[in-house]
């Protein structure tokens, strides 16, 4: 079956979609994602559409339950690089993607990402890293 | 009589190509919609209008998909005087719809999804025209204009 990689940096996951989605595509993606991150302990996850040509309901739908989804598992979303055609149609749709955040392209939606997971770390003392990354160390085997 | 001719002349539109697509599977989705920017590319319709209507036919496809397990999607190059567009028709023999006037609201849905389909699909482009028998079938024909 079709699948859209996902990858890790450190902790966040990034996805860049560069086929053209349709509904189960869409839907493995979210299940694949909703498990990495929490497989994964990610903080992050920057979703790429510069490539996608068109976004409809439900794929918009896919894209706020992932950002929803999560938010639950404690992970910010960032979608970035939609193209302005897809904007203005899914808007006119009715699909405001509310409760998304975007950013114009993968270097601000890494800038973002990252500004909103530095009030997180200062949570973290080194032993908390340490065990963390053990923690993804076995994860990864 | 030469006045009348000349109105229907402006108004009647004309089909200049015809392809005919069956969906069947989810994955149709895909061809069939990198076939619909084919023919909206060769009227050089905008990018924007072409992003509507695509996304339009997406949604409609979807809808026969799921009601309807499938069905058969047509596309034409279409031409009223000097504008040209793009008409596509998806004709299923599903269970029908029997309130169109409640389907075509927005935020209402049987299935699980938002309910934005038809509603949404209908802003989208610039004519929309639903027909629907319960127990034979929906025929959905929208049509967007290159400049529309």
């Amino acid at each position: 079956m079709e699948r859209i990689p996902i990858l890790r940096m450190g902790s966040f996951l990034l996805v860049t979609i560069q086929v053209d989605l349709y509904d189960r595509l869409a839907l493995t993606l979210e299940a694949d994602l909703v498990q990495m991150v929490s497989k994964t302990n990610a903080k992050g996850v920057l979703i790429d559409i510069s490539a996608v040509s068109i976004v409809d309901s439900f794929m918009g739908r896919i894209i706020g339950n992932i950002a929803s989804m999560s938010k639950i598992l404690d992970a910010e979303t960032v979608v970035v690089g939609m193209q302005p055609a897809v904007a203005i149609t899914l808007i006119e749709l009715g699909l405001p993607l509310t409760g998304v955040f975007t950013a114009l392209d993968v270097e601000k939606g890494m800038k973002l990402l990252k500004s909103r997971i530095i009030v997180d770390n200062e949570d973290y003392d080194e032993r908390d890293e340490r065990d963390y990354l053990e923690n993804n160390d076995s994860n990864t085997d | 009589m030469r006045g009348m001719s000349v109105i229907t002349w402006k108004t009647m539109i004309v089909t200049l190509t015809k392809d005919l697509i069956l969906i069947s599977r989810d994955q149709d989705v895909v061809p069939y919609r990198s076939r619909v920017k084919e023919y909206a590319v060769k009227i050089k319709m905008g990018l924007v209008n072409q992003t509507k209507l695509i996304t339009a036919a997406s949604e409609l496809v979807r809808n026969m998909l799921k009601y309807a397990s499938g069905g058969e999607a047509l596309i034409e190059v279409v031409s009223r005087g000097r504008d040209n567009g793009i008409r596509l028709t998806f004709s299923d023999k599903g269970p029908g719809i029997s309130d169109i006037d409640l389907a075509m609201k927005d935020g209402y849905s049987t299935g699980k999804s938002l309910g934005l389909g038809l509603p949404g699909t209908r802003r989208l482009v610039n004519e929309f025209n639903i027909i629907s028998e319960v127990g034979k079938g929906t025929k959905v024909v929208i049509v967007k204009w290159s400049n529309g």
